[in-house]
């Protein structure tokens, strides 16, 4: 069975909600939603404090090259315009709606027909993807558009489907495949007909035999999509490690897939653009898994953006008393919430409740050289080296070292025995790095 | 056998003398002449090459020194007013005495005054800190105590205090060469005048928020009310973006803001303890770093 050579970890899966179909959370009493939800520029208001707003309605404008459109997520008042505290306990601007109702605009198609006839062209349905405001639901939530817009002269091979879902606990894109399984054959057709590729690949790992089954039976009469079924790895979820677990291709360092004729996307976004293009429909809601050992339904949830998280947490049987931290996505990749008042926003893949004990991390020791972060990283860095460049700041070397290369996966971090904090100062030192070049080209 | 000897030692002689007359000519055909002051200079500084001159050590400073017509921007902040009119002399130019400078902590978020709300356990480093979120007090500007400041400093000059977790900067051993300014990525640490007889009057505060944001995260943060601003009489302090900031060159220390800011963001360092309180004095909130 397939996946990546280098490196990589093998963390407990705790998949506790797998077998949990997706419900939907009622509306909420009132929503926050961030203007900036994607990677990129900040998006341009394009509402007013008083405005009454309907499902769907634009209420910020994603100008700039890599930005993104935001909807209002529910009908009702805007209330306010102001700085909101975010995932990260910093205040970013954000606009807040008291629902009333549930009124959608007239031009979305709300029934539960399956439109699988395309009919757009391509530029169609990238302009499409674009003012639906549809970014990838992976986690990175880089402007879906961006990427189906080719540079001139570069032309895509493959589309591959990313319905890896190797971080442990999350199980919403499990979810997604077993249920809405058509829509997102029919989303994976849209995009690889706005691409002008005649093969794509969903890339599946082999812990949901059950949405392999299904989909190969979806595309069995379907041309050129081929479900591949992966061995369990983190982080095969990767773009560079699904491109190589799948087609064997190496994808050059500092390079995008592109340059090996490879498009991934994430089988959430698939479902995203076959709402986005086939319903009319921005989007506005997003499958969430809520989960961790001690909440007493684990559950996954369709939530509209904007939802505070701490509605979800009620909906799941209420915030466990022995809790040491909320996670936002993951526990490998995830961020630690400051507070549970956050809305759900698009890049929001889980969130999981981590028990007191588990949540502490032990101390750092010393380093024992024992080499095993060089092992399991999938990037073939040395993790060590960039931490301790990165924390004394030597970054013209950490660039040389290749830190801009590092995915931010966490394995050497989850493997080290000393306890590094090996992560912290690589994401510090990237950062740095990252800033340092950027200065460099405008000199 | 003897002529053998003979011969080579007249050889190597011969060979010996010619590279000399060549390495002389070539030694006058490339000379350096270097400034015979630069070393002068370069004994007088204090050789700690802390590049708090801006230069990037004692002996770049030197030479810098001795290129320079005027030496007004010049400073070693270690050597002192002292050091400086040493040099001064050597090279035949006068300096206008600076007034010393030292490191002043502007965040006064102790435990006390601004509550943990969340905890950190991640690297040991404000910068990384810093890039993850806003603190554990969720004060988005506050001092984060994880001690990059401490780790900066060459002198000796600045710890964290286990009871409040802010730094605490030592009046002997500063010597205001700014490391840990540039260390702190919060901008929380600024060089000010050191002042007549060590007394200091600043606003302890950098954060930027509003009153309501600012003072929930913290009981003694800057709410930008302005009262400071109305009372000065030497229109010393300035209201930008929420925040006071009161220019040394220009305070008196008349100490009249201080016990006028509702929320004790304004400090006043190494004062004798007033005789009559003013009427307010009730508000004043005690301060740890004070002391
Ligand atoms: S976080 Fe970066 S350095 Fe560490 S294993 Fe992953 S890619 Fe390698
Ligand atoms: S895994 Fe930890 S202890 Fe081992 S070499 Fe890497 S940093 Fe050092
Ligand atoms: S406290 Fe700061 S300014 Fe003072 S000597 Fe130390 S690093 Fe330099
Ligand atoms: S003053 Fe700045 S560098 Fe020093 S501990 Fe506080 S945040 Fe860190």
């Amino acid at each position: 069975m397939r996946t990546f050579t280098k490196g990589g970890i093998h963390p407990p899966e705790d998949k506790l909600s797998a077998d949990k179909p997706i419900e939907v959370l009622p509306l909420p009493a009132k929503v926050i939603i961030p203007l900036s939800q994607s990677l990129g520029a900040p998006s341009k208001l394009a509402v007013e404090k008083g405005d009454v707003v309907k499902v769907g309605q634009l209420i910020a404008k994603g100008e700039a090259f890599i930005s993104s459109n935001v909807h209002a997520s529910v009908s009702g008042k805007v209330t306010k315009i102001e700085e909101v505290m975010d995932a990260s306990g910093y205040r970013r601007p954000a606009v807040l709606i008291d629902v009333e109702g549930d009124e959608w605009q007239e031009d979305i198609d709300r029934s539960d027909e399956i439109k699988m006839t395309i009919t757009a062209s391509p530029e169609e349905i990238i302009r499409r993807i674009y003012e639906m405001g549809v970014v990838g639901l992976g986690g990175a939530t880089f402007p879906s558009h961006v990427k189906l817009r080719l540079p001139e002269g570069k032309k895509a091979e493959y589309l591959l489907i990313n319905g890896v879902e190797c971080e442990p606990y999350l199980t919403a894109d499990h979810r997604v495949m077993l249920e809405r399984g058509e829509e997102v054959v029919t989303g994976i057709r849209l995009l690889m007909h706005a691409l002008k590729v005649e093969k794509a690949f969903i890339g599946i790992e082999n812990n949901k035999p059950d949405a392999i089954a299904h989909l190969k039976e979806l595309c069995s009469d379907t041309a050129g999509i081929e479900v591949i079924a992966l061995k369990v790895k983190y982080p095969q979820g990767g773009e560079k490690q699904l491109i190589k677990a799948v087609t064997g291709r190496e994808t050059p360092s500092g390079k995008l897939p592109l340059e090996v004729g490879c498009v991934v996307q994430n089988v959430g976004t698939a479902l995203a653009v076959y709402e986005a293009v086939q319903k009319n429909k921005p989007l506005i809601d997003r499958i969430v898994t809520v989960t961790g050992k001690k909440l007493e339904r684990p559950s996954n949830l369709k939530v509209r953006i904007g939802t505070p998280i701490n509605e979800l947490i009620a909906y799941c049987g209420g915030l466990p008393a022995d809790t040491g931290k909320v996670i936002g996505g993951g526990p490998m990749m995830g961020k630690a919430l400051y507070s549970i008042d956050v809305p759900v926003v698009k890049g929001t893949s889980g969130v999981l409740i981590m028990p007191g004990a588990e949540s502490k991390r032990m101390a750092a020791l010393n380093c024992i050289r024992c080499g095993r972060c060089v092992t399991v990283c999938p990037m073939g860095l040395e993790p060590i080296l960039l931490a301790q460049l990165s924390e004394n700041l030597l970054l013209e070397r950490a660039e040389k070292e290749r830190i801009m290369d590092c995915i931010e996966c966490g394995s050497c971090q989850y493997t080290c025995p000393a306890g590094r904090p090996l992560l912290d100062f690589i994401r510090m030192g990237k950062n740095k790095t990252g800033i340092m070049i950027r200065n460099r080209g405008k000199k | 056998m003897n002529e053998i000897i003979i011969f080579a030692v007249i050889s190597l002689t011969a060979i010996g003398v010619l590279s000399a007359v060549v390495l002389y000519f070539v030694a006058q055909k490339f000379k350096i002449i270097e400034d015979p002051r630069i070393d002068l200079v370069s004994e007088m500084l204090p050789g700690a090459n802390c590049g708090g001159c801006g230069l990037a050590g004692c002996r770049a400073f030197a030479e810098q020194l001795v290129k320079s017509n005027d030496l007004a921007e010049l400073n070693c902040p270690v050597g002192g007013a002292e050091v400086m009119k040493e040099v001064a002399a050597i090279l035949g130019m006068e300096v206008e005495e600076k007034e010393p400078l030292i490191a002043v902590v502007r965040c006064n978020g102790s435990r006390i005054n601004a509550a943990q709300k969340v905890i950190y356990d991640g690297a040991t480093s404000c910068a990384f800190a810093h890039a993850l979120g806003s603190g554990e007090s969720g004060c988005p500007t506050g001092c984060l105590g994880l001690g990059d400041c401490v780790a900066s400093c060459n002198f000796d000059a600045i710890y964290i205090s286990a009871e409040t977790g802010l730094p605490v900067v030592s009046e002997e051993n500063c010597v205001a060469c700014g490391a840990c300014v540039k260390a702190c990525p919060r901008n929380i640490i600024e060089l000010r005048k050191k002042g007549k007889k060590d007394r200091r009057i600043f606003v302890s505060c950098v954060n930027t928020e509003k009153g309501g944001p600012a003072r929930k995260n913290c009981q003694v943060a800057c709410i930008g009310c302005g009262k400071c601003v109305k009372v000065c009489p030497f229109d010393a302090i300035t209201l930008v973006n929420n925040l006071a900031y009161i220019d040394y060159d220009k305070c008196k220390l008349c100490r009249k803001c201080a016990p006028v800011c509702p929320t004790g963001a304004i400090l006043e360092i190494n004062f004798p303890l007033k005789k009559e309180k003013p009427a307010d004095a009730g508000t004043e909130v005690e301060n740890p770093v004070t002391a």
